[in-house]
């Protein structure tokens, strides 16, 4: 089992009121699902998300991440396994303004400590791979909002991390952009990752193999389409 | 506290990119650390021109030669109590070549100004010396040209004279000195050989001067003040035992009780540099409260800026965390932009500072040495600030939470 989850609880504190987002979820995922999360919103998918990301620490209940309890770990080690394990790809790009494409896609490798020959090969193989090998040293405002999305995935990709995770990745783009973006998960699912979506398009939702949706902060139907 | 050097590089990269982004902004803020630079560097320069000249000229003064005299070189406190002092003697040089057992040369020196002839060139107020034979060896002088003075013509008082190098070049334009005769005063002296030459100390010419026999000055010249004794030592350690040797010995002849002060000074080189090193010791503290202050001040900017820089880059430090970046990367990440900015204005105060203090010099009519001395002084300032004023921003966006930070607006 690549993820498990058990009696995940993830309370905010606003000043006097708790605010429970997410209220006790068990959930497993194994090693190359596609799994989509839906739900309305306010349901608790993001907090969930970032918890299996390891963005955020749950309040209450276990994390098991490649056996390994990750649910006590300080930020330095949260930060580890995000580097290592884990690619985030956002709704709104969250792309370093400043930087071209291929040092945003560079980044992750910065962190882990490689060469600098080594990482810019890698990143200019995952550029390659989302379609933007024309495109390496535009900064992300010379990009349409389809090319930003490939660009962090790019990022998210160059590790070869296990898992990706995507918080409604198509979010704020056009429907057939958006379904270019659906492609290239594909392929990165058929290349063996794990991938996570959030979404709250069914159609975005018929790429995966599973579906779970999440109400009130908890688990209302779990479906595998198989 | 920084990680691995190979990340170095990429937090010049980052702090680069970073400072580009706002090129007035960061000029701006560099200025404070320019101007603290600039002043330190200027001053800095000046000092470090002057002090290799002054050492390099004290350094004539023989560094193992001590001068027994009525007045000290450095007058601490109170100026009339020295006044009365009595002048120091013949009988007192006659004691100290007889009893001291460590000084290896001894020459007594009394001096008159007198105008020195030789056919129609006439030299005005030049110095006149009663010395001996020592003397050469005492105050470091070598005949270039004839002879010393030898001991017999000190024994037997002979009407001989050695030049300094620059009256004999103005009284011989184009001859030989060697065996003329001169007027010294109202008298004749034949010229049995000139010095070396001494060049300049503090721009006073060290080769203005004629030497005689000591018996023979005494005869004929008046108007002479006090004597100076100078006294040698070869072995350099041994130079505190002839010190204590030579009070002993004055002691002793001016019958001076156990309680009382001396009333003679032993002078020395050391007390020259050592006063000109409390001199520019007090210049440097001062300097180094001027530029700090400003430094001070510029580093405050530093730190001001950076808060700014690091509240409207939240959402880029939520960015570099989600992707893995560690508290330590992002400390680093942010000293190292503070780090350049003072840096920037450090490059520049250190070249602007170096030619300031090149103009003080040359003002001077002295050299100005490239130093890497002031390069570090430079550099270490402007890092020392960038650390210090960079370290609480850095602080404060390492330990930001990556969830919060990347939903910043
Ligand atoms: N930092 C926070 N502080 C307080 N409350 C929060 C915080 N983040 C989320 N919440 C609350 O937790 C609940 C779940 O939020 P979450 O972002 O997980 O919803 P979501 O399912 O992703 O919604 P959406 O589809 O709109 O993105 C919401 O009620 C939200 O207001
Ligand atoms: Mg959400």
């Amino acid at each position: 089992m690549l993820i498990e989850v058990t009696n995940l609880k993830k309370t905010y504190q606003l000043g006097d009121i708790e605010v429970p987002a997410v209220r006790g979820i068990d959930m497993s995922i194994e090693k190359n699902e596609y799994l989509a999360i839906m739900g309305p919103s306010g349901s608790g998918k993001s907090t969930l998300m970032n918890i299996i990301g390891c963005l955020d620490v749950p309040t209450e209940g276990s994390y098991i991440l490649d056996s390994k309890d990750v649910s006590k770990l300080n930020d330095d080690e949260l930060a580890e396994i995000r580097n290592r394990k884990i690619g985030f790809v956002f709704q709104t790009f969250n792309l370093l303004p400043r930087a071209d494409a291929l040092h945003n896609v560079e980044l992750p490798l910065i962190y882990s400590g490689l060469p600098r020959a080594k990482r810019k090969e890698m990143a200019e193989a995952a550029l390659d791979k989302v379609g933007l090998g024309d495109r390496m040293h535009h900064k992300p405002n010379e990009l349409s909002g389809g090319e930003r999305q490939r660009v962090a995935i790019a990022r998210a990709l160059v590790n070869n991390p296990a898992i990706i995770l995507a918080d409604e990745p198509t979010g704020n783009l056009d429907s057939n952009t958006g379904e270019e973006i659906m492609e290239i998960f594909e392929q990165i699912h058929a290349g063996g990752n794990t991938i996570i979506l959030i979404t709250h398009e069914e159609y975005i939702a018929n790429h995966s193999n599973r579906v779970v949706r999440l109400l009130d902060g908890l688990i209302q139907s779990d479906e595998n389409k198989q | 506290m920084f990680d691995r050097f190979s990340l170095l590089g990429e937090y010049f990269v980052m702090a680069w990119m970073a400072l580009k982004s706002h090129k007035m902004r960061s000029a701006l803020t560099t200025l404070g650390i320019l101007i603290g630079v600039t002043t330190i560097i200027t001053i800095f320069t000046t000092i470090q021109g002057m002090n290799e000249y002054v050492i390099g000229e004290l350094s004539n003064i023989g560094s193992s030669t001590v001068y027994v005299e009525k007045w000290p070189w450095v007058i601490r406190g109170d100026f009339w109590r020295y006044r009365n002092r009595k002048e120091v003697t013949y009988k007192e040089y006659e004691a100290l070549a007889k009893y001291s057992k460590t000084a290896d040369y001894i020459s007594p020196a009394v001096w008159a100004l007198r105008t020195v002839k030789y056919k129609n060139e006439v030299y005005e107020r030049v110095p006149v010396l009663g010395t001996n034979e020592q003397y050469k060896d005492t105050d470091n002088v070598a005949p270039a040209d004839g002879r010393f003075l030898t001991e017999m013509d000190v024994y037997r008082n002979h009407k001989v004279c050695v030049l300094g190098d620059e009256v004999a070049k103005n009284l011989f334009k184009d001859e030989s000195p060697i065996g003329k005769r001169v007027k010294v005063g109202s008298d004749k002296y034949r010229v049995i050989g000139v010095n070396e030459k001494q060049g300049q100390v503090f721009g006073q010419s060290m080769d203005n001067y004629v030497l005689v026999p000591y018996g023979t000055f005494r005869r004929v010249m008046s108007g002479h003040r006090g004597m100076r004794i100078s006294m040698t030592v070869s072995d350099v350690s041994k130079l505190e035992d002839m010190k204590d040797e030579i009070r002993g010995i004055m002691r002793k002849e001016r019958k001076i009780r156990p309680e009382e002060e001396d009333d003679f000074a032993i002078n020395q080189q050391d007390q020259l540099t050592q006063l000109y090193r409390d001199l520019t010791g007090t210049l440097f503290a001062i300097i180094f409260v001027i530029g700090g202050i400003s430094l001070l001040v510029g580093g405050i900017g530093i730190t001001n800026i950076m808060l700014v820089s690091v509240t409207e880059r939240t959402k880029e430090i939520g960015i570099r965390k989600a992707i893995g970046a560690r508290r330590r990367n992002i400390l680093s990440q942010f000293i190292i932009e503070s780090i350049a900015i003072a840096s920037i204005g450090g490059i520049i105060g250190i070249i602007l500072g170096y030619f300031g203090g090149s103009i003080v010099l040359s003002q001077m009519e002295l050299n100005t040495g490239v130093s890497l001395s002031v390069i570090m002084v430079g550099f270490g300032f402007s890092s020392f600030v960038g650390v210090a004023a960079g370290f609480y921003p850095a602080w404060k966006a390492a330990k930001m939470n990556p969830i919060d930070s990347l939903h910043f607006e």
